[in-house]
Order: C-alpha cells, then structure tokens, then sequence
C-alpha cells in the first residue's frame, strides 16, 4: 500500500477549503447584474387558487416581474415529473398528477410553490411577495399516511382515493401457504416517521440566459447535474441540452434531497428569459426547506413473520402504506418499491415474502429519497420483526440470526435480489465479542442498582448499493440508465485530471478518487485533480446517490485507467526500442523486462504528446481516455449494529451508553473517510430513533415542524464515541471489489435502538421517535401494575 | 423585515427620550429574541433602541445580596466567581441557557423582560425572591411576571438590574427542550435566609408559578422524600407536541427533587 493509495487514511484534500471558508456554494456565487426571486408559497394545505392579483407586489419598488402558473404555461413549459413508473398489480400504471413549477388552480401542501417575484434586491423581492394577493377557496386536507385512502378531500383528479399505486412484490400464494405451518407468529405495526433531510447548506439556484447565444446556464445544488440537465431539457422542454449548462459547484450536503429537481431551479432559469437575461438567484430560507425539500420515509406498515417450532422463518408478510406527499418527486415511487420491498429477505434465508405497497397522496411536502432510500424502512421492519420473533420465542436475538442467516453465496431472494457475496456471521461474531454480549447481563444488574433500565438491541442490516445495472433497473420502470462515466487525461508533465460524472457533496470524492489514480499510476494525490459538477466540462454522468460513486464511479475510472495504462505501455515500448510485451508498468514507472531500461510515468506521458518518438500513423498523440461502466449487479453491504441504552425511567431520557458497527463494505479506500460517513450515518439514524420526527398538524395541515425550534437534530452529546470495526467479503461484481458505506449507518441504527430501548423498557414496541415524553408513556403501564 | 431607525443612547434618560418619541419603539439589549422576531416578520418596529450603550453590566455580591446589572450577558453571569460561591444555583441557571453564542449575547434583562414562558431565569426572580429595578422604580420579583410573554413593566420602561438576596441554599434542575433547549420544565428550589422554601417552575405553565404544597412541606423537612407525594394539576399546563401537561406535571415532581438534592 502507497502512502496516498487505496487503503491509505489519508485526509481530505477538500477540508482546506472547505473549513477555511473557501468552498464555493450556489449561494456564493453572484453574476453581474444578478436579480433576486422570492416565492410566494401556500398557506394552506389544500385550496383552489381562485385568483392572484399580482398588481400591487409589480408596481414595488425594484421588482423586475411577478410570475404564476398561467405565465409559465403561455411559454409552454412543462411540469416537474416523476422518472420511475410504477405499475399497479392490476397492471394500470402509477396515478401522476400533475406538477405544474408555479401552481395552477389548486395547491395542494402548505409551502407549495404559488408565484414567483423577481426583483433588483432579496429583500425587495421578499417585501413584495408579501404584496401579491391570493385568495384561495380551502378545501378539506389529509396529511396522514393511513387515512388518505378514506379521506374527505381527493388531492388529484387522477388519483381516486389518493391511491398512487397499489403494488405487490412475491408469491401470496406461497407466502399464505407457509403462514398456515407456522408453529409461531410475530406481528408488528410500524410507522417509520417521517423526517427532514437538513442538509446544512439549504438549497439554492442562479438561473442566467444569454440573450446573445441563446443559451441558459443553471447553477445548482444538485446532486446529479446531468441529469438535471436532462430532465429540463426534455420534460420542461426549456432548451435543448446543448443550450444548458448544468452547474452544481460545491454542495453542503444532500442525502439523497439535492437529487430532484425542483420547481424553484426551473423557475430561476426561465425567469431570467423573462427579464431579459439577467441571472435570477434564489436561495432557500431555512423555513422553506423545512416546508419545501422532498422529506423522507412516512411509511405505515403491518408486518407479520412466520417461523418454525425452532425458530427458522418461514415466510414474511408485508403491508405498508407510503405518503408521496402531494405530489410525486423526481424518483419517489421507486423508494417504497424497488428499493424498499426488494430488501425485504434481510440477511436472512426467508423462502417466501409478499409485500403490497399502497402509496397516497397527503397535502404534505413531497416525500422522496432520503439517506438509505427504502432500505432503511425494510431494515426497520425486517430487525424489529426478528428481535421480536426471538422474544417472544424466548430465543436469544444473536442465536436467533444466526440460525436463519443466508450462508451461502450467490443467494437468490424471493424478493429480486441476488446476494453475491457476504459472511454475515463474521461481522455478528465480531460485533458480540466487541459489545462484550456476555457482560450485558452483569452490566444490566449493575445499572439496575443506579436505577436505571438498560437494553440491549442488534440491527443485521443490508442494502442493495452500487445502483445499479441499467437493463435491471430499466426493466424495473426506471426512466433512465445507471451507469457512470469517468474520463481520465494526463498532462503532458504528468499530472492527472479525472472528470467523473459522479457528484460530490461531502464524500470526500477529490480525496478517494485520487487515491486509487495514485494507487493505479503511482502519481501522488497532490498531482491529482478531480473534476466533477459541471455539463460543459465532464462527459454525461449520473451524478451520485445510493452509494455508488465508489461501487460504479470508481470502476468507470479503474476502466480509463487500464486504457491510460494500455496506451502508455505502447509509446513506453517504442520509446524504449522494445516489444509491447516486454513493458511492465509497476510503482509509477515503465521498465523493459531483463534490461535496466525504465521511464518513469511523466516521461511517458511528455513523450505521448510530444509525440516525436512513435509513429503517429500507429498511435495517436497524446494520453485521454474514457470509459462508461455499467454494473453487472447492485453490491450488498451489510454488517451488524449493537446499541446498548440506559433509560432513566423517572424521565424517560434515554442515553446511548455504547455502540458498536460492524460492517463489511468490500474493499475500503479510505477507512478514515469510511468511518466519518459511518459516524454520520448512526447519527442520523440515531436522529430519526430517537429525536427527529416530522410533524404536521391534522387539524390545520400546518407544518408544527417547521424550525430547530421544534424539529430535534441529534447533537454531539445524544451519542457516544461509537467502536467500529470491518469485515470484508470483496464485492465479485466490480474489479475493485468495493460495496459502498455511506448510507449503511441510517440504514442500521434505527432498529438498533428502538431494538434496545423495548429491551429496557419491557415493551413489545414504541413509536419513534422514541423521545423522553414516548418512553415515559411507555413506563406508565407497567409502574402502575407494579404499585 | 421592515426597515427600522437604530439608535445607541447613553443614558436612560435618552433611551427613554426616544422611546417615547418613537412610532413602535423597542428596547434592544441582547437581540438575541428580538432580532430573530424581526427577521421572521412577527415584529417590525419603527425604531430600535439598543440599550448596550447604557454600559448597565457586571454582577455584585454585596453582604447578602447579588446585584446583577440588567445589561450582563448569560456567559458573564455564569463565570462570576462572587455568584458561584453567593448563589451557585444562579450561576448554573445562566449557564445552561441557550448556547454559547447565545449566552455572549442575551442578557438577563432582556430575558426576563421577554418573559418567554420556557426562559430560565423566571424560575429565579421568583424562587430567589428577587427584586427588578428600573429606571421608576423596583418591583417585586413576585409581581413581575404577569403572564405569557407579559410582564409588569411599562412600555417606556427599562429594567437597570436584578437584586437577588442570598439564599441558604439553592438549585436549579432544568430539562431541557432537545430541539430549542429552552426549558420544557426548570424547577428552581430555594431556602431563603429567613428559612422560608421557594420552590418556582419554568416552563411548564403559560408564566412561572411557584408550588405552595411544596414549599409548605420542604419548610417541615428539606428532603426530596418530603415532597415526593406532591403533585401538581396537569389541568393548568401546556402541552404541545414536545410534551404533554401529564408529563410536564410529572416532571415539575421528579425536577423538584432533584433540586432539593442538589441545593447548597
Ligand atoms: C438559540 C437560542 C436558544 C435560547 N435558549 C434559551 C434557554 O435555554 N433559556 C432561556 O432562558 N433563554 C434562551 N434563549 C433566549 C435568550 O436567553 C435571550 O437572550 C433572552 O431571552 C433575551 O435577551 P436579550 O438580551 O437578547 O434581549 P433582546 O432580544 O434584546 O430583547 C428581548 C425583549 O426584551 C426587551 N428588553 C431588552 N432589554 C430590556 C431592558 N433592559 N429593559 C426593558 N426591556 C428590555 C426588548 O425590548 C425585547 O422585547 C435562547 C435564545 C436563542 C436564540
């Protein structure tokens, strides 16, 4: 192993930057003679628009235009859409109602995006937003899952009973059949709240139109530019792709938020044509993305498992209802499918599994993919059924597991997947010995005498990463391919550029990316640059999102550089008078097998472009190439999460008194890098068990939720030092052997402590999440019966 | 935000002056409540009168009281060596407010002249017994708050500092709210020099309010065991989607005796 290569801890390349205040954000960015857009957005959660007068705000100081829907349907603009067809078990397809980028005669969420105004400042844009009169007719609302279907106020024309789809995945049959032998029963109802992404630069964009080349530039946080690009360009129909340019400089996070596009982005770019080409920026206030980024999860499911007299599952049934919110974002309706249900088979050896998936329309923010993406909600159910199964089976949890684990690989699962590599016996063993398992009873006894009530709970996760091959996912519903492109060019002195259609947003990609150059080409990461985020400069990509940058990004640029390596072997041969053949390439230079003869890799690369010692009619000049690569399978990171809890059951605070990760990821780049989105990732679970909970109130459909007033992030303080530790099965299906990590812990945590706190508390479940005030309510039964 | 004059008197005189010479005035201190207001548009005065250039700041301990100017900051109130060892339950208090930034800016007489029903120092204008100077007059920490949001201060009048008389002992036990870390309940628990009991609850109700039962019984024998069958009514307190008024009641218990354990 190098000392920049792969494995190396190396620190980030990008921190410089971004903690000395030098990363450049949308919002840092300013164009000459830049203008400003405020929306005005809805109050209400579900109305009719019976009319904008738009007068006043127009005739207020500064303002440059006041648009609504009917101005962006005079330019035939298209509206936002949904990329992922899902078809009901009838075999009708998915109920799309329609999304327009500036409403039009009816909203349908608090915060839903009404008229937009243009004007010289911020604040005399926000000033005169105030000024545009809406008057609306109010209609009944509905923001909860599990009554949508029933109730009073229909969101869509298209969509009776709010029902988006009504999907099935497996065998009813079998699964019906095997239920009837069970010796044993588990059955769970579990809401997997709905949560808030926060990415901590809120969401922003400068659209700008050139009135001299005809020609829109869009700067962005986006997670996957191109395919902004795309999605503008063919479905609203602004400019064709060669006229856009998609800009997405550095971006403060996403997790899954900044995939979509977004009415306000569209709106910026054609209002700039509207005020006759001066860039339009907006930048969201943290209220509005509280009201207005595409939230997460908000399923409600029944979840029954059938088992053996020994504890050996035999089938599973699943029953959930998943909020779209009120409308469906770029890729939500393949979260509760395809990415949800096909997780189902956990890592264990369940012979059959259904699940039905009924998704609804509520009048709330659309709800899309959010860190892990479907696979933490199938997580959720899979580890809370399984420790509840080994409860009320009186088997111990570890043992449990372990008897129905999936041992050998490939596997195929009733539900799609097929597991390709994994030992998910090592990480449990690994995690047991680490949590100190034996040493729980006595530390249980101990904490009992302080008064407190400590809990136990395991989370055996998988997930399905690296997404993902392209006839899969196209035969799936998919609208576009999942494949990724890299482009690698070496300078004429040497010096690496990698334009790699993979985004960024805090992964740490300027670091990872360089090192497997390094590793591959013997170059030091310092002579490594890696471009990313921007349509003019990098060749179409698919941007980054469910862990694949590693898993497909960091193949397409393994695929480039065996071409480099290929092509550089070629002019090292004729450089150094000697057949192809007997060129190696090894520690960054080429040597002629059994002679002294060597050229290090500058060398090669100044000759390729100078150009003076092969011939040119053989091999052409210079040192770039390119490849797309598109996986053969997904890649199954998987691991095991134990969380031990300590209640104060006087207050109900729960307190995480130790955790411990086992993962194995494949072949690990850069563990530092690794362990940082691992921490990141329990945190955010962490958040979502114990602290985060997206709430809008039933009665109003206002969004109570709507600032850190009310909605809980966990804190430095709400966790420990966690222990982690890998295991490492490579990954067969690309040649680095990489699985991906960035979502495993939000997809782990979440069962693991509500695992731990109905360990310690004695219940069978609670809601998460599981706040002081939840758990207190839990207690109160059982103190009563014991007074 | 609307635009709005900023002026930085020097005396109270002239805050007062320009006051009541003002459309909607506001007084500013810290800003760490008014300035947030203003940004979200839930107020939008003609003038503001920041009142830092009165220089009313520092802490006292003199003989057996504790005078703290109403311009000190939350984080100076809290490293005060004189208050730790006068009144450490105070100097806890100010500093479990809000964050840092918060407690460098807000100061005490901006906090309890916003009268936030889940502020912290309430808890002790009332279980101290305090006195509140202004520029008129003193008034009766007991009198002071008079409801949500509201206090007995007039519209032109400036609080110049607080007047805490040394207890025998003290404490404070807060559970924090975990998304704002306002107070969801704070029980402050004291006995006073004349061996009388306060005991004050934040939080939990629309304003501070003191607990008779417990104090009635802390007086016969301060132990936590005293007060353990005390209740208050749930009826009266808030109840939101952080936590119900059942668990706020619950927890004024389990905070107060807490307090009761730790006072020194
Ligand atoms: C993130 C955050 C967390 C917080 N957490 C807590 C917490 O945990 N506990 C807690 O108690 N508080 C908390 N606060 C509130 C904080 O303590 C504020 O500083 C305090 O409420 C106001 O003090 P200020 O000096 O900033 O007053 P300002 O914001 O300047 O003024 C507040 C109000 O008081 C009036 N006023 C100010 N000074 C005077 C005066 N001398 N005479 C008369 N009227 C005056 C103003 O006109 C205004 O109406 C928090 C605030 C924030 C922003």
């Amino acid at each position: 192993m190098s000392e920049t290569g792969i494995g190396a801890r190396v620190k980030r390349k990008e921190d410089h930057r971004f903690i000395t205040g030098k990363g450049r954000y949308t919002d840092d960015i300013n164009l000459k003679g830049q203008v400003y857009a405020y929306f005005v957005r809805s109050p209400h959660a579900h109305a009719e628009i019976k009319s904008i007068n738009t007068a006043k705000a127009a005739k207020a100081p500064g303002v440059l235009g006041v648009f609504k829907g009917e101005d962006v349907a005079e330019d035939k603009i298209g509206g936002l859409i949904c990329g992922w067809m899902i078809h009901s078990k009838d075999g009708s397809p998915m109920k799309a109602g329609p999304h327009p980028i500036l409403a039009v005669g009816k909203v349908r969420y608090v915060g839903d995006h009404v008229a937009v105004v243009v004007a010289e400042t911020r604040e005399q844009a926000k000033a005169a937003a105030a000024l545009v009169e809406v008057q609306y007719g109010v209609l009944p609302h509905n923001v909860d899952a599990a009554k949508a279907k029933s109730a009073k106020g229909q969101v869509h024309e298209v969509a009776p009973n709010n029902l988006v789809f009504n999907w099935s995945l497996g065998d009813e049959a079998a699964t019906d059949a095997a239920f009837k032998k069970a010796a044993h029963v588990t059955r769970l109802e579990i809401v997997n709240n709905r949560l808030i992404p926060n990415a901590m630069e809120p969401r922003a964009a400068i659209g700008s139109y050139d009135t001299g080349d005809d020609h829109y530039t869009l700067y962005t946080t986006s997670q996957n530019p191109h395919v902004a690009r795309l999605v503008i360009s063919a479905f609203h129909g602004l400019a064709p792709e060669h006229k856009l340019r998609v800009i997405a400089p550095d971006v403060g996070g996403g997790f899954g938020s900044k995939i979509f596009i977004y009415a306000e982005e569209v709106v910026c770019l054609w209002a700039s044509k509207r005020v006759g080409g001066r860039p339009v920026k907006w930048t969201a206030e943290r209220t509005e993305s509280f009201l207005a980024d595409a939230h997460g999860r908000d399923h409600v499911t029944h979840a029954e498992l059938a088992m053996d007299k020994d504890g050996k599952i035999l089938a599973m049934k699943v029953n959930t209802i998943a909020s779209m919110g009120a409308y469906l974002s770029t890729f939500a309706s393949c979260v509760p499918t395809y990415l949800y249900a096909t997780l189902l088979s956990g890592q264990y050896n369940i012979p059959s599994i259904y699940a039905e998936v009924d998704a609804v329309y509520t009048n709330t923010a659309p709800v899309d993919a959010y860190r892990g993406a479907g696979r933490p909600e199938a997580t959720y159910v899979v580890e809370r059924l399984v420790e509840t199964a080994a409860r009320e089976m009186r088997i111990d949890p570890a043992e449990f597991r372990r008897r129905n684990f999936i041992t050998s690989f490939p596997h195929q699962t009733p539900v799609i997947m097929c597991y390709d590599a994994g030992d998910y016996n090592a990480s449990l063993t690994k995690a047991l010995e680490l949590a100190d398992y034996k040493g729980f009873p006595a530390r249980k006894a101990e904490a009992a005498k302080r008064g407190k009530l400590r809990g136990i709970g395991f989370s055996n996760y998988i997930e399905a990463c690296g997404i993902a091959p392209s006839a899969a996912v196209g035969s799936l519903g998919a609208g576009v391919g999942l494949w990724e492109s890299a482009e690698v060019r070496v300078n004429p002195v040497g010096t690496v550029e990698i334009l790699t259609g993979s985004h960024s947003h805090g992964q740490g990609h300027e670091t990872t990316f360089a090192q497997l150059v390094s590793d591959r080409l013997g170059v030091s990461i310092d002579n490594v640059s890696i471009v990313h985020g921007d349509t003019d400069k990098v060749q179409f990509g698919m941007g980054t999102y469910g862990s694949r940058s590693g898993a497909v990004g960091m193949t397409a640029i393994a695929k480039a550089l065996d071409k480099i390596e290929a092509k550089a072997k070629k002019v090292a041969a004729h450089v150094m008078e000697a057949a192809e053949g007997d060129v190696e390439f090894k520690d960054g230079s080429f040597s002629v097998k059994g002679t002294d003869k060597k050229m290090a890799f500058g060398e090669v690369a100044l000759a390729a472009y100078v150009a003076h010692k092969f011939p040119t009619s053989e091999i052409e000049p210079g040192l770039k190439e390119s490849a797309f690569h598109d996986p053969t399978n997904f890649t199954f990171p998987a691991g095991c999460h134990i969380c031990e809890v300590e209640i104060d059951p006087d207050t109900g605070v729960t307190q995480i008194a130790n955790w411990v990760a086992v993962d194995d990821f494949g072949s690990v780049i850069n563990p530092m890098i690794v362990e940082g989105q691992v921490h990141g990732g329990i945190v955010q679970g962490v958040g979502q068990a114990l602290t985060e909970g997206c709430v809008y109130d039933s009665g109003s459909g206002q969004l109570l939720t709507g600032s850190y007033m009310d909605y809980c992030m966990p804190r430095a303080a709400d966790v420990p030092s966690f222990k982690l530790a890998f295991t490492e099965t490579k990954c067969p299906s690309n040649p680095l052997g990489m699985k991906g990590c960035g979502e495993a812990g939000a997809i782990a945590a979440p069962a693991a402590v509500i695992n731990a706190i109905t360990d310690a508390v004695g219940v069978k479940d609670l809601p998460m999440p599981a706040t002081s005030q939840v758990v207190w309510n839990a207690l109160q039964p059982m103190k009563k019966a014991a007074e | 935000m609307e635009n709005f004059t900023y002026h930085r008197p020097h005396h109270a005189t002239d805050a007062v002056k320009l006051m009541k010479a003002a459309k909607d005035g506001k007084f500013m201190s810290g800003g760490m409540t008014l300035l947030p207001a203003i940004k979200h548009g839930l107020a939008s005065p003609s003038d503001i009168i920041d009142l830092g250039g009165l220089k009313h700041a520092g802490v006292a301990v003199s003989g057996s009281v504790v005078t703290i100017k109403a311009g000190t900051t939350h984080a100076a109130v809290a490293d005060d060596a004189g208050l730790k060892k006068a009144i450490p339950g105070l100097s806890k208090l100010a500093g479990g407010i809000g964050d840092p930034h918060v407690r460098n800016c807000g100061t005490i007489g901006g906090s309890i002249a916003n009268a936030d029903p889940a502020a912290d120092y309430p808890a002790a204008v009332v279980g101290l017994a305090a006195t509140v100077h202004t520029d008129q007059r003193k008034i009766a920490g007991d009198k002071f708050f008079t409801g949500m949001f509201e206090t007995a201060l007039k519209p032109d009048e400036i609080i110049t500092a607080v007047e805490f008389p040394m207890p025998k002992r003290s404490a404070y036990v807060k559970f924090p709210n975990p998304a704002s870390l306002y107070a969801m309940v704070g029980v402050f628990v004291a006995e006073l020099a004349d061996g009388s009991v306060r005991v004050a609850v934040t939080g939990a109700g629309p304003s501070v309010f003191r607990v008779p039962d417990m104090e009635k019984a802390l007086e016969k024998g301060f132990s936590p065991d005293s007060i353990s069958g005390v209740t208050v009514k749930a009826d009266d307190l808030n109840s939101d989607i952080h936590a119900s008024s059942a668990y706020r009641a619950h927890l004024v218990n389990v905070l107060a005796r807490r307090a009761v354990e730790q006072a020194k």
